[in-house]
């Protein structure tokens, strides 16, 4: 048993925050976030420069032929500088897809992906559907070597920055069957796409996208039709680690900021650090955050075991990256008084960043079912 | 001891329903974070706001909690509790709590006659729009350590200083404000209590933007700002006690009952609106039980609350007690607000404003159902309320001091 990184893994993770130091301090993130495009095209440039587009990708794909740990290190150290761009989005998740896909699709995307020049979006959620990936009223039908998309995807995270959108959608069987669900490559100015975009209160940016009557070639199916359920739920229990390690970045500055913060913040004649009240609440969050990192090395470790054991370990580190992140955002802002609830403040933004975790492919209530279901 | 609503409460509530019904329509949008849905210009929010100010001042029942001789109603505890209900049931507009809540005790309890004269005619009428300028950026928890200075010089007092966190201090006529005339003895025994017109020379407004995106508190800047000393409430170097004084009955206000019922019966129709696997959200036991016990929690409090009012109402003004209803009012606000962003599930992230969303064409979807805008917001805004007013842990220090005797 091991849990320390190699110097390549260390090398990684200092190359990232060189990149960070460099050109993502708070001034820079908010001047990205109130540009037009809502996120930093040169930034991305840069993240494919440093290869870092390519990290889960196999070599002859043209990428790094790295595994979780490594792309665990990329989401942690994007964590703590509240990265906007949407490395998650295109790398991790539709990547997680591509990987799997026929060797012409990997083909014909990946290397896209990998130099930078696309980026992707899943489209999975509906409204009726909540976080319950296989709720899917999308619909695809088939007519000769040809598809037909039909519906509304919600909240689609990252669509407006994509070219290209994966979606699931049912091919056949009823409305939250298993069975009958399919993925698709949509090319996002295909005719019958629309999107309505929008910013997020986290400072990145998503799409309500519709389909109507979009022609889709049979071709651009990944895998088997109506076989997609089990890929979906690998895919996502990867990006569930990956937002762990994401959560637990943005905590850890969290936590060092509110001490820092409660060292030098002076109120009756003394660092307010000193009041023993805060301290047990600072010691609580350092708990939380401890338990966190060692939730997320856990899911990250288990992400190729077998399913029920990796599907349990993707919940459970769900659950208490949640519990996490709610507890840690909300006592940050308090400890910080007045200055925690300002814009001005760096605090705050992390807050919101936690809470939106908290939803991201679902909350605690969601994966403590789903725990117990595998358990 | 009873529980009983008498014949004459019944009519009253029926009466205080009748008017609301008849008088109150919904400002074009609601709350006090409306600025940032930036189609409001700041004159239109103000008035918004007033609107209902306005009515009830026509009405006469506009301060239920001052003395009939100042313009109150001669309500019984009763009455005022089915009034505030009735009110959050309508969801009318939240009166601002600065003159009518905060100052207006105030002047009735230290205030001259001259000052009993303006200053309340001015809060009723809702001509004079004030705010609380007590906090500083060295000086928060810590009242009694603030530094913005008045010195007398002849007929005036000069002052100068920084007060921050100053609500809706941009719409603000006057502001109530604690002063530094003495730096002798103890800090708490140096302070006066100033009451400051906005438009003197000497006075800049900043805006701070909150992390919910609205404008809602500011920094206001004193440089040479000259006060008459006829604006002194009470003598000078006793603003301590009125400001304690003060948030006492800052404290009772906060806890917010009826609203909070309000809120709860909102979020249920939320979670019954919300699928989850292909059922009402509401009926997920999880779900279920967390509202539940909310719900559970907001009847202690309530009940915790009329016991107080019954208390004052015989004259055994709001002991350090009342802080219990700031900690589970804001609690429990909190949680509502914590709640309701967990059953709108995705539509948590959106980041729109009312009018924005509905604008964009017909040919793209909504985003979100209705119920959705601004809940995320509004959750990170209701964090605020454990930090102001006295913090939960401060008034936790209170109650462990003045009421355990630690
Ligand atoms: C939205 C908003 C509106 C406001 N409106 C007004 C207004 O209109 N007018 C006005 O004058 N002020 C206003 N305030 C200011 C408010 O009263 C102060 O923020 C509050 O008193 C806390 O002070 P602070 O922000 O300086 O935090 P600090 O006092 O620095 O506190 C930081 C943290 O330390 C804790 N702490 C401090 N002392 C102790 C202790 N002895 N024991 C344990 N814990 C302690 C606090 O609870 C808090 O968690 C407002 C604040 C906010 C956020």
């Amino acid at each position: 048993m091991d849990f320390s990184f190699s110097e390549e893994q260390t090398l990684l993770r200092n190359t990232i925050q060189s990149f960070l130091q460099d050109n993502y301090d708070f001034d820079s993130r908010k001047a990205i976030i109130q540009s037009e495009d809502g996120m930093s095209k040169e930034n991305w440039q840069q993240l494919a420069e440093l290869g870092l587009l390519g990290v889960p990708f196999s070599e002859a794909d043209g990428g790094l032929d790295f595994g979780p740990v490594e792309t665990m290190i990329v989401a942690e150290e994007f964590g703590k500088g509240l990265v906007i761009e949407p490395y998650i989005q295109t790398v991790v998740t539709c990547g997680g897809f591509l990987r799997r896909a026929s060797e012409s699709q990997r083909q014909e995307h990946l290397s896209k992906i990998i130099s930078g020049e696309e980026i992707w979006a899943f489209a999975h959620a509906e409204p009726q559907g909540r976080f319950n990936l296989s709720d899917i009223k999308v619909n695809a039908s088939k007519n000769n070597d040809e598809y037909s998309l039909n519906g509304h995807k919600c909240v689609v995270s990252g669509a407006p920055w994509a070219q290209k959108l994966i979606v699931s959608a049912r091919t056949s069987g009823d409305q939250s069957d298993k069975d009958g669900i399919s993925l698709f490559i949509v090319d996002k100015s295909a005719e019958g796409v629309s999107l309505r975009d929008y910013k997020t209160v986290d400072g990145s940016m998503a799409s309500e996208v519709t389909f109507e009557n979009v022609k889709i070639d049979s071709s651009s199916i990944i895998g088997e039709e109506g076989k997609a359920y089990d890929l979906i739920e690998l895919v996502v229990d990867e990006t569930i680690a990956a937002l762990c390690a994401e959560a637990i970045g943005a905590m850890s500055v969290l936590n060092d900021a509110t001490v820092e913060y409660c060292k030098t913040r002076k109120q009756f004649g003394q660092p307010i650090g000193k009041f023993q009240v805060l301290q047990h609440r600072m010691v609580d969050m350092f708990m939380q955050y401890e338990q966190s990192v060692s939730m997320t090395y856990m899911v990250n470790l288990k992400l190729s075991e077998d399913e029920l054991e990796r599907r349990k370990a993707a919940s459970g580190a769900k659950v208490q990256i949640c519990n996490a992140s709610k507890f840690i955002g909300q006592s940050a802002v308090q400890l910080h008084g007045g200055m925690g609830m300002t814009d001005e403040l760096n605090v705050g933004h992390y807050f919101k960043r936690l809470a939106m975790i908290e939803t991201q492919f679902g909350n605690a209530d969601h994966h403590l079912k789903k725990y117990s279901s595998a358990s | 001891m009873d529980l009983e609503f008498t014949k004459s409460d019944q009519e009253f509530r029926e009466e205080v329903r009748q008017f609301i019904a008849n008088n109150f329509s919904q400002p074009n949008a609601s709350g006090q974070n409306i600025e940032k849905y930036h189609e409001v210009t700041s004159d239109q929010m103000k008035e918004g706001i007033l609107e209902w100010h306005k009515t009830l001042y026509k009405k006469g029942w506009l301060a239920p909690h001052w003395p009939e001789e100042y313009g109150g109603v001669d309500w019984s505890i009763t009455q005022r509790y089915i009034w505030d209900q009735e009110c959050a049931n309508a969801g009318t507009t939240p009166l601002i709590p600065f003159g009518l809540t905060m100052l207006g005790p105030v002047i009735i309890a230290y205030g001259n006659d001259h000052q009993k004269d303006w200053v309340l005619k001015g809060i009723l009428s809702g001509e004079d729009w004030w705010c609380q300028g007590y906090s500083e950026p060295g000086a928060g928890s810590d009242l009694a350590s603030l530094r913005t200075k008045a010195e007398k010089v002849g007929d005036h007092y000069i002052v100068n200083g920084h007060k921050i966190w100053t609500t809706l201090a941009q719409y603000a006529d006057w502001m109530f404000c604690l002063v530094r005339t003495s730096s002798d003895g103890k800090p708490q025994e140096g302070i006066s209590f100033l009451l400051i017109d906005m438009k003197t020379p000497g006075i800049d407004v900043k805006p701070i933007i909150t992390v919910d995106g609205g404008h809602e508190v500011n920094e206001v800047f004193l440089e040479d700002v000259k006060v008459p000393v006829e604006n002194l409430v009470g003598e000078e170097n006793m603003g301590w006690t009125i400001a304690k004084f003060l948030l006492g009955n800052e404290r009772t206000g906060i806890a917010g009952v009826a609203r909070s019922k309000k809120a709860i019966s909102r979020l249920k129709e939320i979670a019954n609106a919300e699928y989850n696997d292909g059922k009402p959200l509401m009926v997920d036991p999880s779900f279920n039980q967390k509202v539940t016990e909310l719900e559970v929690e907001l009847t202690a409090l309530e009940y915790t609350e009329l016991r107080t009012l019954a208390k004052e109402s015989k004259g055994e003004g709001p002991g350090a007690e009342s802080s219990i209803l700031k900690i589970k009012g804001t609690e429990i606000q909190q949680k509502i607000s914590e709640l309701t962003l967990e059953a709108i599930g995705n539509y948590a992230s959106p980041y729109l404003t009312p009018l924005s969303v509905r604008s964009f064409g017909s040919n793209y979807p909504e985003v979100g159902p209705d119920y959705s805008q601004g809940v995320a917001q509004n959750y990170f805004g209701m964090r605020k309320t454990s930090i102001y007013g006295g913090s939960n842990e401060i008034q936790r220090n209170i109650i462990a001091k003045m009421v355990l005797g630690l």
